[in-house]
Parts: C-alpha cells; structure tokens; sequence
C-alpha cells in the first residue's frame, strides 16, 4: 500500500467514526437494530472466545509449573495465570478470535450490499447506511466485546485451576487466595479498557471495508481477507501501545 | 387487487413513437454543448442539467452535458453500454458528484449538497437499480415497507394496506412473504419498482430496467413503466440500450455517445436526424467494432 493511500484511508477511517458515533447517538435510537446485532456478533461468538480462553489458561499453569519448577513456583500459578490472562491473553486472544469472526463478516455482509447497489438504494431512500448499518454494529461490538473478555477471564482463571488442582495437586484455596492478593483494579482496568479499544477497531474496519467494497464476489472476497489481516495486524500493534499507556495512566 | 386500479384499465391505442401533445416541441439536435454563460430553464423545466463533467481515473465520462427533464414527462436516455447513462443518472439524485457543472432540481442546486441535505429531495425522487437492489436479508413485505417505517408514521396495519396497494400496482401481490432470493430477475424488478413508488415520489429514476430480462418479460416492464407514467403523474427518467423500451416510454430522447448527447428531442426529429451513428441505433445495426454485450461494465 503506497503512503498516499494509506493517509487516505485513516482519514477516511476517521471520518466514518466521527459519523458513526453521531449516529449512534441521534434519535431515534435504534435499540431494536442494537440488540439483534449482540445477539449475532457477541452471543454467538461466546463458544470460540470461551474454549480459546479456557485452553489458554490451563496452557498457562502447566508452562509456568514445568518452566520454573525448582523455584516453588506452583504456588504462584494464580497470580501468574490470572496476571497475564486479564492483562493481556484474555483481551488480546478474544479480539483476534472474534475480531476475524465478526469483523469479517461485517465486511461480507455489507460488502455484498455495496456491490448490490443495496447501500446505494438505502441511500436513495434518504436513509443513512451508517446509521442503519455500521452504528448498531458499533454499539453492539463495544459493549460485547468487552463482556467476552470478561468472561473469557473468568473461564481461563478457571481452566488454570482445574490444571493446578488435578494435574499440580495444589490446592484450589491456594491458587484462588495467590489470586485474590495479588490482581489489582490496575490490572482489571487496562485489561477491560483495551477490549473497548479493539471492539471500535474490529467495528470500524469491518464496516469500512465493506463499505469501499468493489467488484463482484470476488471484491468481497478480496475485502473480507483485507479486514481479517488488517485487524489482526493493527491489534497487535496498538495493544503495545494500549500496555505502554495504561502502565503510565493506571500504575 | 382492487378493481377500480387505475393500472388495470386498458391502455389507449397510442402508436409507441408518437410525441406526446403536452411535451413542448425542443429545437432538436444540439450535439455540442451549448455555452453555460445564459442558463434559460424553460418554464416547466423539473430538472435543469448544465455543463455536467465527471471522469474517471483520467477519462472524461461526461464532458458538458447541458439538459432539462420537463415536469411530467418521460425522458429517456439512450446509449451503448458504458457510455455514461448510469454516471447521468446517479447525478440526479446526487448519489454521485460531478466534477463540474450543475444540477439544480426544482429550483435548488443540488451539486453542493451534503448527504444529509439531499434527503428530502430524495424522497420526492425515486430510483430503481439495475439489478433492483432489493435489501436481501428482508422479505419483500419489508423491503416495501422499508422507507415507509423510516419515513411516516403510519401504523402497521396502514402500512400493510400500502404495500399491498403498491405490490398490486406492479402485479406482484402474492410476492409479499417472499424473500427477494425465491423471485426471478423480472418479479425482482417489479418488487424493487413497488418500493421505489412506496413514498408516492414525483420523480422516478429507471437504471436499465430491461437489463438482463427477456423479450416478453423486458415488454411487460415497459408497459408497466407506461401505466405508471400515465396514472401517477410522475416525471420519469429512464436510461437504456433497448430500443424497444425507449420507443415504448419515451417522450423525449437524448442520445448519449462518448461524453456527449448526440442527439436531444422527441421522436420525429429522431427519425429525421441524419447522424449516422444515431440512425444506426435507431435501426439497430451493429457496430463492427465491438460487441455490444462485452462492454457491459459500468466505468
């Protein structure tokens, strides 16, 4: 992508977030549109984020029990399981999941729209795609997303103790109560306060690709792929970013 | 369907190239653009086109089309795949912006415009897409319905009795529960038709509404178009390659051929016109230097 393109689109990218937050505060809400939204992207999306999670955490225990072993480290694999999943696994790993989940198929969806002539028909009708289209999906990923990371924590802190009491033989108290002393409001905030970060990324991107879709099925197709490697890759990158500022904001 | 429907009378035997008596007789024939400097929009003039210039990646699509549609009339746009038409029309409602020029409809220029200033013009002005882009994920019920939930405040129920009345208009009554996906390429057209006239527009725009259909089905819509002009007094716009259709619907036509109209004026000044080009779309001869249906991409 050339530096001139690549202005052009963040602008752009700007320029649709702007709209879309104006829309989805306008009257009349369209809760209705809000809900069934939820219900597709974040509902359903609950399985993926919740076994990705689950894994995550119980990969967690067993490396941080056999990496360190001679340390006396099994009685900290709370504390070491809950830290990295609320920091940093748990949001990262369900924005990467559903983000190419949902984020790809808004870009399918509304891609296909665009080269129907269906976003231009709705504009034609004096009705404003952004506001029937892209701020219901924004509303909807904003508040999902951040509830799947939650319980997608939940579940890793979970799935962290099973390995600890089963295959560790501590003791649940003990990997509960390492947990309790050691996570802060700290780390909860900038866990949560990431996932809203990447909920408007995956939000954003997804309608805008599918919006600036062009061609047939094949330019759906192509776009769909566009949202999902782009997504991924700007996730990665604002998260060291998100990390550096909530260390200097909250810490 | 009701039986007092206006549509449903017989149509008057009217031969199909004939000239309406309440469309002004234009001076025929202007293929250069005329100067810009005194824009003289006739009295009943509903849209007023001057030096309308748009290109893309580098080439000139439209270079200075000057036009007006007369209120009440149907003004058809003729042209060979990819010659513009699409590009035209699109400026009408304002779905896309000219690089030059002007559009001033009903007295206000719309070119300026934001989106959101162009709603209200939008919906006197209706427009129905080539492939009818009806909403896919909607039964056709709702996809009628549609810009009546988001622009009166009808009750359900008096909604359900205009969709009906307008499934009814188009002849696709029984269409009502099905999803646009189980309807053939003609009843989509005609569903997609109902919606464009759900607000009662003055204005409708027609985006090749034969494209892609056959013979008898491509007839029946022009009929459809007919009735509709001569019943619910609308203005109407329609840009094609059929010849059949244009000669059907239209009242005035303009010829449009590499950025400019070759030709603007009713019917029997077509037939008198000696550009060869226009007389060979007019009989139909082929071009030989190209096929016609490969250059069906829009620019």
């Amino acid at each position: 992508m050339r530096a001139r393109d690549f202005v052009t689109r963040t602008g752009e990218i700007a320029l649709l977030s702007g709209r879309a937050f104006a829309a989805m505060a306008a009257r009349p809400l369209e809760t209705r549109l809000w809900f069934a939204q939820m219900e597709q992207l974040g509902v359903r999306s609950l399985g993926v984020a919740g076994i990705a999670t689950i894994f995550t955490g119980m990969v967690l225990a067993l490396q941080t029990a056999y990496s360190l072993p001679s340390l006396g480290v099994k009685y900290y694999i709370g504390s070491v399981v809950a830290k990295s999943l609320v920091r940093e696994l748990g949001p990262v790993l369900t924005a990467l999941i559903v983000g190419g989940r949902i984020g790809s198929g808004m870009t399918a969806e509304i891609g296909t729209m665009t080269v129907t002539e269906q976003i231009d028909a709705m504009r034609s009708m004096a009705v404003d795609p952004v506001k029937k289209l892209v701020a219901p999906k924004l509303a909807a990923v904003l508040v999902m997303l951040p509830s799947l990371t939650v319980i997608g924590c939940g579940l890793g802190i979970l799935g962290g103790l099973l390995v600890a009491v089963f295959q560790l033989h501590v003791q649940a108290s003990v990997y509960l109560n390492n947990i309790v002393q050691n996570l802060t409001l700290a780390d909860v905030v900038s866990g949560v306060g990431k996932s809203f970060v990447f909920a408007y990324i995956i939000a954003i991107i997804g309608c805008y690709n599918g919006l600036h879709t062009e061609g047939g099925a094949d330019g759906v197709g192509r776009a769909t792929t566009d949202t999902v490697v782009t997504l991924a890759i700007t996730i990665m990158i604002s998260d060291y970013f998100l990390t550096k500022l909530f260390i200097l904001v909250v810490s | 369907m009701p039986p007092d429907d206006p549509l449903h009378a017989p149509p008057p035997p009217q031969a199909p190239d004939q000239a309406r008596p309440e469309a002004p007789a234009q001076e025929p024939a202007q293929a250069r653009p005329e100067p810009p400097a005194q824009p003289r929009p006739g009295p009943q003039a509903l849209f007023t086109v001057r030096g309308l210039t748009k290109g893309f990646a580098g080439r000139k699509v439209l270079d200075g089309l000057d036009f007006e549609i007369l209120r009440g009339e149907t003004f058809v746009i003729l042209g060979r795949s990819g010659s513009g038409k699409s590009v035209t029309l699109r400026q009408l409602n304002g779905l896309d912006k000219p690089d030059a020029g002007s559009v001033v409809f009903d007295g206000t220029d719309i070119t300026g415009l934001e989106e959101r200033d162009l709603y209200p013009l939008r919906r006197r002005v209706a427009m129905l897409f080539q492939g009818g882009a009806l909403f896919d994920s909607m039964t056709v019920f709702d996809n009628v319905a549609f810009p009546l939930r988001e622009h009166t405040r009808l009750s359900e129920a008096e909604i359900a009795a205009k969709v009906q009345e307008k499934l009814g208009l188009v002849r696709l009554p029984e269409a009502a529960p099905k999803m646009p996906s189980d309807l053939s390429g003609g009843m989509r057209k005609r569903a997609a038709l109902a919606r464009s006239l759900a607000l009662d527009p003055e204005v409708l725009l027609y985006d090749e509404p034969t494209t892609g259909l056959d013979p008898i089905t491509s007839a029946a819509i022009g009929k459809l178009i007919r009735q509709i002009h001569r019943h619910l007094d609308v203005t109407q716009v329609v840009i094609t390659h059929d010849l059949d259709l244009a000669q059907h619907v239209g009242d005035r036509l303009a010829y449009l051929s590499e950025g400019h109209f070759r030709f603007l004026g009713d019917w029997a000044a077509a037939k008198r016109s000696s550009d060869p080009e226009l007389g060979d779309m007019l009989s139909g001869r082929a071009w030989d230097e190209e096929d016609d249906h490969a250059a069906n991409a829009r620019p």
